[in-house]
């Protein structure tokens, strides 16, 4: 008989946060190491600044950072909607259509190959360098295939037993969808967001290297390294990681809230 | 069959586009989507004056980059190897590293790469000079995928297959290299895979910031300047670029068919 | 048996059926009725085409030549009408859906409103003794109670007809036998015809009024024995001599068709060689 409950509440709490004393301490000692390492080495400014001045950059400069930092967000953020929504309805429509699929995964497979990321200043061309529409358009591409291809493999891989299932209710097609399908793809669907929320920060930043507003992350990172005012870059990479871990955790908290069936199982 | 389906495409874009005067979602003209015919008669005329065709020129950069990514490739595939080997042995030193293995991906790595070349570069010696340094940038980027599934690879064995190795006496070492290394093969593949795409973008990508003129990136940069006069050029380095992305993808899957000699599975 | 006089539950006639690929006839001229309360199991060797029979019943699939008629109906008709409920060998719950929703589906299904839906999941709960059980989800369960969940789902909206693929065939021989008996008494409760698919000689006999004996290439009846030991059956049924006689027979009946080939068996397996 299982009867597993879980440990009590309180129990869970305690075990989790066991979880991350490891990866607490490693922080701790990493940061230590590093701002013991510049001072017991005077390690140059440029090469590396101490870890202190950076975060004080970070409140210093607030009014400069988190501006921009939150202006790519949003190109960012934008990306990520607009290619992930384009992602599940291009994996929708091919998945209404199995020959479509087997024939198309091949073409997919080769533009995954493809350095995406060289194609930012010709986004930067179509959509004017200066709007944020261009850094979405990148972000946008960058996330389409992860998002399609997940979802598409998500959608073919439900099982055929609970098909047949309600086949056997006389389910018609769009309810075998509904309640067969979609459920099914979810957690591929999780997956590939996880993926296209990292990559859309990063399409968004490295958009902006190739021009864009003043006030934008990625401009102010290039600018501030140009000019070897490495604190202040380095405060804008902390920025950027800030958000990108952000909008990652976002997708994460997502993924608990609607996928609840399943068993907790951490992935490694 | 799929370049001619996909230059069909484009063309007929272009056609419905500019016939019905439609700006959106961009005004399509010479200049944002230039006929095919133009890219491709690009590759055979000089760029500059007194200057071998484009394609000779190209094909040099072309070279350049994918050393560094190989080199990059390479380098973050051991990493992320021995990394994977590494965590499999502890859970500690999983709890404690991995996290920040997961957000270093996070990290834009445009932002870090001018830093990383005023880092790298003085310590290499002068034949690795510039291009060493964009390959560390490859390998960051590389790293990531491989450790990740080489341990989830090396947990995939049996665990009857372990307690028979148990009942063997067999060292930690004899398990790994008997067992878990050949059960891991499939995941590593699938990640050499990514890190195969992953390793030509890092060294695009690195190119831009640590001004290195003779590689894909730099090109990119170049005629990125140009692009209001002659945008067939960097339409043909990015034709380039996708067509690099490829064969390393294709290699690694030639490499894989070669190693793992049984059915493909679909691991993530 | 007094069969002609009530109506057949499932009336099958001529039923033929060949897998293009491959060109595998699966079934050949079936015949088969099963009256109203029958408890009917269909055995015999992998490939026998047992399976595919119970999936013609169904409307899973489709005969190649021959008729089905269920509860007088088409076969076709009798799904679109929810006629039946079907049990799998693996219990194929929903893994997002709670045990609770996964036994509502059908209900939903069929339209029914919030409060008819909430008191008989409760029922069907009470049923198969999960009532502490309603808001877990599948992976919480053990492998018995996963089809007993799959159970009251097929049972949940009184189906006339009860179709059962193996559906202990992955447990335990223990969870096998007290899941037999749970049967026995649910199906005595319901009232419903049962057709069940068996690879166990014992358990086709210890629960069924008939047993079907069905031989392979191509998928045909063997014979059919009826089995009347009296109901209900309780464990003790598996120790009497009736009971030994009556696995005994059908061992027979499978072997005999096992070393006998027919000339278009023997035909085939000359072919093959």
């Amino acid at each position: 008989m299982t009867s597993e409950t879980g440990p009590s509440l309180g129990g869970r709490a305690a075990r989790q946060a066991g979880e991350w004393v490891p990866a607490l301490v490693v922080f701790v000692l990493v940061i230590a190491a590093w701002q013991g390492a510049i001072t017991a080495f005077s390690i140059k400014q440029f090469l590396l600044p101490a870890p202190g001045d950076i975060v004080r950059s970070c409140w210093t400069d607030r009014h400069s950072l988190w501006p921009a930092g939150w202006y790519t967000f949003k190109e960012a953020l934008g990306g990520f909607a607009i290619g992930s929504a384009l992602g599940v309805l291009g994996a929708t429509v091919i998945g209404r259509f199995r020959s479509l699929g087997s024939a198309l995964m091949p073409v997919f497979i080769a533009a995954n190959a493809v350095p995406i990321i060289a194609f930012a200043p010709i986004a930067n061309v179509w959509f004017n360098p200066l709007s944020p529409h261009s850094k979405m358009a990148i972000a946008a591409v960058l996330c389409f295939l992860p998002v399609l291809v997940n979802t598409l493999r998500g959608l073919q891989s439900a099982s055929p037993r609970q098909i047949e299932l309600m086949r056997s209710y006389a389910a018609s097609e769009i309810e075998i969808w509904r309640r067969v399908r979609v459920p099914t793809a979810l957690p591929f669907l999780f997956t590939a967001l996880k993926v296209a929320s990292v990559l859309s920060m990063i399409g968004a930043v490295v958009g902006e290297y190739f021009g864009g507003s003043f006030n934008a992350l990625g401009v102010l990172i290039r600018s501030d390294a140009q000019i070897l005012n490495f604190e202040r870059a380095w405060a804008g990479i902390l920025v950027a990681s800030v958000l990108g871990v952000a909008l990652y955790a976002a997708v994460v908290l997502a993924e608990r809230l609607v996928v609840r069936w399943s068993p907790e199982r951490r992935v490694s | 069959m799929v370049l001619a389906a996909l230059v069909g495409l484009w063309e007929l874009y272009r056609w419905v586009w500019t016939s019905a005067g439609w700006t959106w979602p961009f005004r399509v003209d010479d200049t944002s989507m230039p006929h095919v015919w133009r890219i491709a008669k690009a590759f055979a005329e000089p760029a500059q004056v007194n200057q071998p065709a484009l394609i000779t020129v190209l094909l040099h950069k072309t070279l350049f980059t994918a050393k560094e990514a190989a080199a990059g490739f390479g380098l973050g595939a051991v990493v992320g190897f021995a990394l994977g080997v590494v965590l499999v042995h502890s859970r500690l030193l999983q709890r404690g590293f991995l996290p920040y293995i997961v957000g270093s991906q996070t990290i834009p790595i445009l932002a870090i790469a001018p830093m990383v070349v005023v880092w790298v570069n003085p310590k290499l010696p002068g034949s690795l000079q510039g291009w060493g340094a964009v390959a560390v940038i490859a390998a960051y980027l590389t790293f990531f995928p491989v450790a990740i599934n080489t341990l989830r690879g090396l947990q995939s064995a049996d665990p009857r297959a372990l307690e028979l190795m148990r009942t063997y006496a067999a060292s930690r070492w004899t398990v790994l290299w008997k067992l878990r290394v050949p059960s891991s093969l499939p995941y590593v593949f699938s990640a050499l895979r990514l890190a195969a795409t992953a390793s030509v973008v890092g060294a695009i990508i690195g190119e831009l910031p640590s001004g290195i003129q003779s590689g894909l990136g730099g090109a990119i940069l170049n005629f990125n300047q140009y692009y209001s006069l002659e945008p067939q050029e960097l339409w043909a380095t990015n034709v380039v670029a996708a067509a690099l992305g490829i064969v390393f993808f294709v290699i690694v899957v030639a490499a894989e068919k070669i190693v793992v000699r049984r059915a493909p599975e679909n691991v993530a | 048996m007094s069969e002609a006089a009530v109506p057949a539950v499932v009336r099958i006639e001529k039923v033929t059926k060949t897998f293009a690929q491959g060109n595998v006839t699966a079934l050949q001229d079936i015949d088969l009725e099963l009256a109203p309360g029958e408890f009917v199991s269909l055995i015999g060797p992998s490939g026998c085409g047992k399976s595919t029979l119970l999936r013609v019943i169904g409307d899973l699939v489709e005969p190649t030549s021959g008729t089905v008629t269920v509860n007088g109906k088409s076969a076709r008709q009798a799904r679109n009408d929810g006629d039946y409920g079907i049990v799998f060998q693996d219990a194929v719950l929903f893994e997002w859906r709670t045990v609770a929703k996964n036994i509502a589906l059908p209900l939903e299904m069929l339209g029914w409103d919030r409060a008819r839906r909430r008191q008989r999941v409760e029922e069907m709960l009470d049923l198969v003794e999960l009532s502490a059980f309603a808001n877990h989800h599948p992976w919480q369960l053990s492998g018995g109670m996963q089809q007993r969940v799959a159970i009251a789902r097929a049972l949940a909206f009184e189906p006339a007809l009860l179709l059962m693929d193996e559906p202990f065939g992955a447990l335990d021989e223990m969870t096998r036998e007290r899941l037999n008996l749970e049967l026995l008494s649910i199906w005595e409760k319901a009232g419903s015809t049962v057709v069940f698919v068996t690879h166990s000689i014992s358990e086709a006999v210890f629960l069924s009024t008939r047993v079907v004996v069905m031989s392979p290439r191509p998928g045909r009846i063997a014979g059919v024995v009826e089995i009347d030991l009296p109901y209900p059956r309780t464990v003790e049924t598996r120790e009497e001599p009736r009971f030994f006689e009556l696995v005994t027979e059908v061992r027979e009946l499978l072997r005999k068709r096992g070393e006998h080939l027919l000339p278009e068996e023997e035909q085939l397996l000359e072919d093959a060689s």
